[in-house]
């Protein structure tokens, strides 16, 4: 028998009974739009990651000024005075793998502007800061390397600041008060959104020189933090390396005994997150296949109750010259038929509910061509595989026996 | 009505090649704890043209017999040369090809296909021939008109009465233009005017030169065919030709018609 005529006589027997035949595909419907979906979900928020990674700067390293054991006591990151400039400059010089570095000291302080004021953190740093984190300005300029060396008060806001501070107003040229400080807006960063790992708002901080911040906000002559950037993404590890053994050098620590700093790598950070979401993709995924499952099994049991129903049917056909393949290939292709056109749908019932994840609960969610498609080929796969059995049920009735059937 | 067979060398030569040639058939059932033996060895020859009414009791070996004629059983032993073949050691597949181009059935039952109309109940076993779509409709026209049913080509079974449909199965059964016709009790579901019309389109058929085989336990039915074969235990108990012969057109003129 051929391919056409089977396929005919398939979807009319798949329309005889609409209701059933409706409500089996459901279960595919169901399965295939939720692994989708599912997936879509856990693609969205990998892509999502992978950004908010690529945000923090290129191939970046932080290195903290780690915590102190005070008799016990153990105090937290940022809590030795250790971390100087001078160790910067080493890093800089001795470290093979790192190609930038900047200070960073940091504080939280009130911000006032005219009559509006806003509690924020002040980092004070030099320009490479921005270059290494690859931080664009959306107006103005960065402050240079010649305001630093002199003590200027001169500062970049980010743009949740300018935001509360400014609304409406320019605030190039505009002077803000920092701890009773006037500070000129030189820059507005443009906005970067919340950090990998941390989630903490990063456009919510006043950049100012690391000189000023230290001499005129808080009087520490230490440091809080480096941001460093290795040559390449690959060098960071040799980077991260490179600089703890520098500085436990420096700060003679000896063998056994804590680093009194921390050296933060971003790939780490980015492969630890990659694997979170790949994780809860294969989750989600694997949840979703359930209910694909249970739609293929729902299948099979309709195949069967439909070859237990034509049991005469297939006498008929048998006794007029069907073969088993004829027989087998008939009700396989209606196992593939059921699973295809539930699949069909539920794949735009999957981008539907991938739509509405995404617009009302603003979701990241990316449905790839590649997740469809493999879908698509799931669904096939189990209209084979679950009518399979049924199928070959059918294939083996004796038509003498099948014919007696009442 | 049209010609129905193909001109078959070996058909036109009466004398040369039977359609039918069982030697010593036997079968057995094994039904677990008991044996049962439904033939105990049967040697039977059918020549082309023939009409043959096969009768028995239930449990005389007759069903056996015509399951196994019908290529929808092979059989424990004995050889069963279908046109001078060999059928008895086929593969079930080789079994559905013969079953599908040589031999038309005809059921009790009718069993037609529900829901799918006379003309598609007619072309079933084009389906599984390999024939073009244009040309399976066509066959199955000429099949149905054959029958007298060309008006009722787009009805469905349940549109039909008892002796429609019989003619649709009948239809059916000559489609691929087979050499050989089984007649399972045909007209066990019909009243007796409707079996006597079934048996006129039978012996019309065998008048242009099908062989017919029909199974039945009526003596009325046997009457209108040419030989009887009368199984009891398994065995060919007579095999006779019918003396005198009822012609089905003859009955039909004074038998009185029932109203619809």
């Amino acid at each position: 028998m051929d391919f056409m005529s089977t396929l005919r006589l398939a979807l009319r027997a798949l329309a005889r009974n609409k209701m059933r035949s409706g409500l089996t595909m459901l279960g595919i419907i169901i399965g295939v739009g939720a692994v989708i979906a599912m997936v879509g979900i856990g693609q969205g928020s990998a892509q999502q990651i992978q950004q908010q990674i690529a945000n923090m700067g290129s191939n970046l390293l932080m290195v903290m000024s780690g915590s102190v054991n005070r008799g016990g006591l153990r105090m937290g990151f940022g809590a030795t005075k250790t971390l100087v400039y001078e160790d910067m400059q080493a890093v800089l010089r001795e470290c093979p793998s790192v190609a930038a570095a900047a200070p960073g000291v940091m504080t939280s302080s009130q911000v006032v502007f005219g009559a509006d004021n806003w509690a924020t953190r002040i980092i004070g740093t030099e320009p490479q800061y921005f270059e290494i984190r690859s931080w664009p300005l959306q107006s103005g300029v960065y402050f240079d390397q010649e305001q630093v060396v002199q003590n200027m008060n001169v500062a970049v806001i980010g743009e949740t600041v300018r935001k509360n501070l400014f609304g409406a107003t320019d605030p190039l040229g505009q002077t803000i008060r920092i701890k009773n400080q006037p500070f000129t807006v030189v820059g507005v960063l443009q906005p970067k959104g919340a950090s990998a790992g941390m989630g903490d708002d990063q456009d919510d901080q006043v950049f100012v020189p690391y000189t000023t911040h230290q001499k005129k906000l808080t009087g520490e002559t230490w440091l809080r933090f480096l941001v460093v950037s290795a040559v390449s993404l690959q060098s960071s590890t040799s980077a991260q390396r490179e600089i703890e053994g520098l500085l436990r050098e420096r700060h003679r620590i000896r063998q056994g005994q804590d680093d009194d700093f921390f050296v933060r790598n971003m790939k780490d950070i980015a492969d630890q997150q990659a694997q979170v979401s790949e994780v809860m993709t294969t989750l989600l995924a694997s949840i979703a296949s359930v209910s694909l499952l249970v739609g293929g099994i729902g299948i099979m049991n309709i195949m069967l109750v439909s070859v237990t129903e034509r049991t005469r049917e297939i006498g008929i056909r048998i006794a007029l010259g069907a073969t088993e393949e004829d027989v087998q290939r008939q009700f396989l292709i209606e196992a593939f038929v059921l699973s295809v056109i539930g699949g069909a749908i539920g794949i735009l019932f999957g981008l539907g509910a991938s739509w509405l994840i995404s617009t009302r609960f603003n979701w990241p969610v990316l449905v790839s061509p590649t997740s469809i498609l493999v879908a698509a080929l799931f669904s096939m796969a189990i209209g084979i595989f679950f009518g399979y059995y049924p199928a070959r049920k059918a294939s083996r009735l004796d038509p003498i026996e099948a014919l007696r059937y009442e | 009505m049209a010609t129905l067979q193909a001109p078959d060398p070996l058909a036109r030569d009466a004398q040369a090649q039977p359609v039918i040639r069982v030697e010593d058939l036997h079968k057995y059932y094994d039904l677990g704890e008991t044996k049962v033996h439904a033939l105990r060895g049967v040697t039977v020859q059918i020549m082309p043209g023939e009409f043959v009414a096969i009768m028995g009791a239930s449990g005389s070996g007759k069903s056996t017999f015509m399951n196994l004629l019908g290529c929808l059983d092979k059989p424990t032993s004995g050889r069963y040369f279908l046109n001078g073949e060999d059928v008895s050691g086929l593969t079930k597949h080789e079994l559905a090809r013969i079953r599908n181009q040589r031999i038309g059935f005809v059921f009790q039952g009718f069993n037609l296909l529900a829901r799918t109309t006379a003309l598609e109940n007619t072309e079933l076993p084009t389906l599984y021939a390999k024939i073009g779509r244009t040309e399976r409709e066509r066959r199955a026209k000429e099949a149905l008109a054959m029958v007298g049913l060309a008006n009722r080509e787009d009805h469905f079974p349940s549109q039909l009465s008892g002796g429609q449909q019989q003619r649709v199965a009948i239809a059916r059964a000559l489609v691929n233009k087979p050499s050989l016709l089984l007649a399972d009790e045909p007209t066990g579901n019909l009243d007796s005017r409707t079996s006597v019309e079934v048996m006129d389109i039978f012996q019309k058929l065998n008048d242009q030169g099908l062989t017919i085989i029909l199974v039945t336990h009526e003596h009325d039915v046997a009457q209108f065919a040419k030989r009887q074969i009368v199984f009891r235990d398994g065995l060919v108990k007579f095999d006779e030709p019918i003396k005198e012969r009822e012609l089905a057109s003859k009955v039909l003129e004074w038998m009185p018609k029932l109203e619809d």
